[in-house]
């Protein structure tokens, strides 16, 4: 992540701060920055959205193309993910710079949101063992003050939420082989269940206590952070340690605890956002980054 | 030519524009507040984001450094959903490198770079979705951009693209006219005292058609660098009210 220097009497006020249980915005330990959604920005793909949590840039691109389905798996479709975390975000992400941290987040999106847990994967089967859906997420980190991972799940689920699959046709021709015809109708197309996306909470110890949406400036702060995915019901699906410090089990407990408890609140209130955003359809003001 | 004709004979193209006709141009500064510039441009349905970071002190080894100006360091990219299909890296093939250095040539001749020797500054511009005129929506964004970063410029530096189909000049070509097969032209203006920094042309020509071609390409530039003042204008105002007792 963008380096941000902390000198020694910031980070004891801002230690003693969430001691107190006070953060350098005002905000309480597991109060989220003010965040916006927005879906279908980007008229190319086959779902977006953009969010922006406080400094928080994300963009996310999701583009449906047919694939040859894993041979494990034949029945079922498959994410892949690309995190380009680009030069605007910071000059160290010119070039090459970004790559290691890119790669870092999609591996762990892969694990996240990749299994049939997650997406209904069979939903994305054409034709078993020859054609399936292949969802390419794109995400795009825009600008980075802390708390990607929260950021970039929640803004993947609203893609999701958004993306319209077209409905295929499989016809056979005469010499047996099979020939995939693409609705021509825009309008003909398969929605995904998000249901059961999870989202990324990220927890951060700063001295003996927790908080939820760190910025730049508390995650240098911190020792070790908390990374749990949790779906709307609660559930937990993936969890791992993050940072270089080290974390006693009792802490791990009682952020796990915490993690699910401010996770299952995203959940209601996103779904809420998506469904109004969809019900005022075309009559919708697509602000984007214009407004 | 089967299919779709770039111009029809009542003289209206593909998106119902006449020749001369640019496409909607809207467009927002200040959009992320941690760089030092930034600026969102949408040119029809190509959009554009541009982010500026300097002047700062050279980033990396102290050879690239110039003693008596500033060093101009561009990065193009694309985002990989931004073309119909999908790319699979963002930056670093030829292309984005080509676009980069020609960035680079088009703003080392309009920023003031003497007035900050041994510094760098970095312009760093993103296309979200490419429906031509990638070039054009770039370099207007980053000089709105430019002038959002505080960095002194002797003018906008406005850029559109014109064609030349059966004897007449369109401005501001879209993806479909691009790939078209008919000729293009890139221009970037200073426009007020009408200096081209940047002129790129692909395809065949005869040179009589230049002259023309070129006269299209330098009006929708002019047009632009109005639209671009109202849009720095503007932010100006918006950014007083709140700054103001």
């Amino acid at each position: 992540m963008a380096a941000v220097q902390v000198s020694e009497a910031e980070k004891v006020y801002l230690m003693h701060g969430v001691r107190d249980g006070i953060r350098l915005d005002g905000r309480r330990c597991e109060d989220y920055r003010h965040m916006e959604i927005e879906t279908d920005v980007v008229s190319n793909t086959d779902g977006s959205a953009k969010i922006s949590l406080g400094h928080t840039d994300v963009l996310v691109g999701v583009k449906a193309e047919i694939g040859k389905p894993k041979p494990t798996v034949p029945n079922e479709g498959y994410l892949e993910f690309f995190v380009d975390c680009s030069a605007n975000a910071t000059p160290e992400f010119e070039g090459r710079g970004g790559e290691e941290l890119g790669v870092e987040l999609s591996n762990i999106l892969y694990k996240v949101f990749n299994n049939r847990h997650s997406v209904d994967l069979r939903s994305l089967c054409i034709c078993p063992g020859e054609n399936c859906w292949v969802l390419y997420v794109d995400v795009l980190l825009l600008q980075c003050d802390g708390n990607l991972f929260d950021a970039i799940s929640i803004a993947i689920k609203a893609a999701l939420f958004n993306t319209r699959i077209p409905k295929v046709r499989i016809s056979e021709d005469e010499e047996g082989g099979k020939e995939i015809e693409l609705s021509d109708d825009p309008y003909d197309c398969m929605r995904l269940n998000v249901e059961n996306v999870p989202c990324i909470v990220t927890l951060c110890k700063i001295g003996h206590r927790h908080v939820v949406d760190a910025t730049l400036l508390e995650k240098a702060c911190s020792v070790a952070s908390l990374l749990i995915s949790v779906t709307h019901k609660g559930m937990v699906t993936c969890v791992r340690k993050m940072g270089r410090g080290s974390l006693d089990p009792e802490s791990i407990f009682e952020m796990t605890e915490a993690g699910k408890r401010v996770g299952k609140t995203l959940h209601a209130p996103l779904m809420e956002l998506l469904q109004k955003e969809e019900s005022l359809g075309k009559k919708r003001q697509k602000v984007g980054f214009l407004g | 030519m089967a299919g779709l004709e770039l111009l029809s004979d009542q003289g209206y193209r593909l998106d119902g524009r006449k020749a001369p006709e640019l496409r909607k141009v809207q467009a927002r500064m200040s959009v992320f507040a941690q760089a030092d510039g930034s600026a969102y441009l949408e040119q029809g349905n190509t959009k554009a984001l541009a982010v500026v970071y300097g002047p700062h002190e050279t980033r990396g080894s102290r050879s690239k450094s110039l003693h008596d100006r500033a060093v101009i360091n561009c990065q193009y990219s694309m985002a990989t959903f931004s073309t119909a299909e999908r790319k699979r890296r963002p930056h670093g093939d030829r292309k984005s490198s080509e676009m980069s250095l020609h960035l680079k040539q088009t703003f080392e001749a309009a920023v003031l770079t003497e007035l900050y020797p041994r510094s760098q500054i970095d312009i760093y511009v993103k296309i979200l979705q490419a429906d031509g005129g990638n070039y054009s929506a770039c370099v207007n964004a980053a000089t709105l951009a430019l002038v959002d970063a505080g960095i002194p410029m002797r003018d906008y530096v406005c850029a559109c693209t014109a064609g030349f189909v059966e004897d007449t000049a369109l401005a501001d070509l879209c993806h479909a006219e691009e790939s078209g097969g008919g000729t293009s032209l890139a221009l970037a203006l200073l426009p007020r005292s009408g200096n081209i920094a940047l002129l790129q042309m692909d395809a065949r020509l005869h040179q009589d058609h230049l002259s023309a071609l070129m006269e299209a390409a330098m009006t929708a530039c002019k047009g632009l660098s109005k639209v671009l003042d109202g849009v720095v204008r503007q932010h100006l105002e918006e950014v007083s009210v709140l700054t103001s007792e």
